[in-house]
């Protein structure tokens, strides 16, 4: 094996003007803006997908999981690759969007399915007299999801949800495929260039555990701060 | 913009796509076999009681789930030559890593599908004079199996979705496929539509076929 760790290889300069350790942490910054512009696409298209999934008509439920059989069927970095290549070729004006833009998409749009399906799921898991007695108040179905449903639902969710948080950390190291200089990325080249693998390796993994730990944290947080003592979803 | 599949004949099917599929569907049975097997294992040192065995099974599967997939890749691909001192092709590097790394997704499910079993089953096989490994091997684990097949068959679906990303040790597997004859043939954007289409039908098959599975064992409980 090697022989002695080399860790100063992080202040050597790596040829533009900058240090390895400064190019780790813009890869660090990278890294956390995908996956938190993705996470907020995510959330916003699968709570959207989720509900349609529960509403009576019969179209919009088929709708929401014709997206979530596609978004979930279908390898994250196929779907990169379709951003990349096929929808500028398709649709001309995404030609100008920069690929930071469409990686965002993708892994959003891939994430929304599985945030639709939990979503999904809290839905169900409240008892059916809830969007009855909604209804029967003379509440329409949109402020009986609004009022009622969707309170109630997200704080139940909110455990699945962390885990799919911690998820798009992970899969946001897929973007490496179309050259966003995220940690992936700078693991690849730094590696390429310093043959310092090990080193390079241990502080990008590194990095990966302390994003996912503090959204771990950020997610115990918030669901402290959000449940209803008394109501489903609350503590244990 | 234009279309044009026709360069996609029998022979290119044959020598490109055909070729991917063959690794990608060889890599997912290695790795599905080979992960259930060792996260069974892994499964059980971590119900084991002994409070060793049950942390190094713990520090395994947690360490393994908190990085990307693809950095493990990475990991293997650097450090299996840095350890038996000789250069590994890409695709066994691939079969390895994702042997090890799957095992970890497993051995949760196998461990939950164990928990299943009601303690009743365990003590009775004790009773009846059975050691710990006959009442494992003939009570509890093909009752945990049963239950948990479901479960397992859906992290293969998963695991055959992974298996493109050895893209990035450049292994030949299905989406390499459809990428060289895309860029052989100058159609990149109609390649990468029809692997989309290949990955789906594929996924959602199997992922119906699961579902057929699930309310049938229904039934039977």
């Amino acid at each position: 094996m090697n022989n002695t760790w080399q860790w100063q290889i992080f202040l050597k300069d790596n040829g533009g003007g900058q240090t390895y350790l400064n190019w780790l942490m813009s890869a660090w910054g990278w890294t956390l803006s995908v996956a938190l512009c993705a996470w907020v696409v995510a959330l916003l298209l699968g709570s959207l997908v989720g509900v349609l999934r529960t509403t009576p008509s019969k179209w919009l439920t088929l709708c929401g999981d014709i997206w979530t059989e596609v978004f979930r069927n279908v390898p994250l970095l196929v779907q990169i690759f379709l951003w990349y290549f096929v929808v500028p070729a398709v649709f001309p004006l995404f030609s100008r969007v920069p690929s930071f833009v469409l990686v965002v998409l993708a892994l959003g749009f891939f994430t929304s399915a599985r945030i639709a399906e939990q979503v999904k799921a809290g839905i169900q898991a409240l008892p059916a007299g809830q969007r009855m007695a909604g209804l029967a108040m003379g509440l329409t179905l949109p402020q009986t999801y609004r009022y009622i449903l969707l309170p109630v639902a997200f704080r139940i969710v909110i455990p699945p949800l962390t885990s799919e948080a911690m998820n798009i950390i992970k899969n946001s190291s897929v973007a490496f495929a179309v050259s966003i200089s995220e940690l992936t990325m700078f693991a690849m080249q730094a590696q390429e260039e310093t043959s310092r693998g090990v080193e390079i390796y241990l502080a990008v993994t590194g990095l990966y555990f302390i994003s996912a730990f503090a959204i771990n944290r950020a997610a115990i947080f918030v669901e402290h701060r959000v449940q209803v003592p008394g109501m489903a979803g609350a503590g244990k | 913009m234009n279309l044009d599949f026709s360069f996609l004949g029998p022979d290119v099917v044959a020598n490109f796509i055909l070729k991917g599929l063959a690794f990608s569907a060889q890599l997912t049975l290695i790795a599905t076999l080979g992960g259930i097997l060792l996260g069974t294992l892994l499964a059980l040192m971590r119900l084991s009681g002994n409070q060793w065995l049950a942390a190094v099974a713990a520090a395994y599967v947690n360490t393994l789930r908190s990085i990307p997939l693809v950095m493990v890749i990475l990991w293997f691909f650097l450090l299996i030559p840095l350890i038996i001192g000789r250069t590994m092709g890409a695709e066994l590097s691939a079969i390895i890593t994702f042997t090890v790394f799957e095992a970890a997704y497993f051995s949760e499910i196998m461990r939950a599908g164990i928990q299943s079993v009601p303690k009743g089953q365990v003590n009775a096989g004790y009773a009846l004079g059975l050691t710990y490994p006959q009442c494992m091997q003939l009570i509890v684990l093909p009752q945990a199996f049963r239950n948990m097949l479901p479960v397992l068959l859906t992290q293969t679906i998963v695991l055959f979705q992974d298996t493109s990303l050895v893209y990035a040790i450049g292994a030949y597997d299905l989406l390499k496929g459809f990428e060289v004859a895309g860029k052989n043939f100058n159609r990149p954007i109609e390649t990468y539509l029809v692997a989309a289409g290949v990955y789906f039908a594929i996924c959602f098959s199997l992922s119906l076929l699961v579902r057929q599975l699930q309310k049938k064992i229904r039934i039977i409980r």
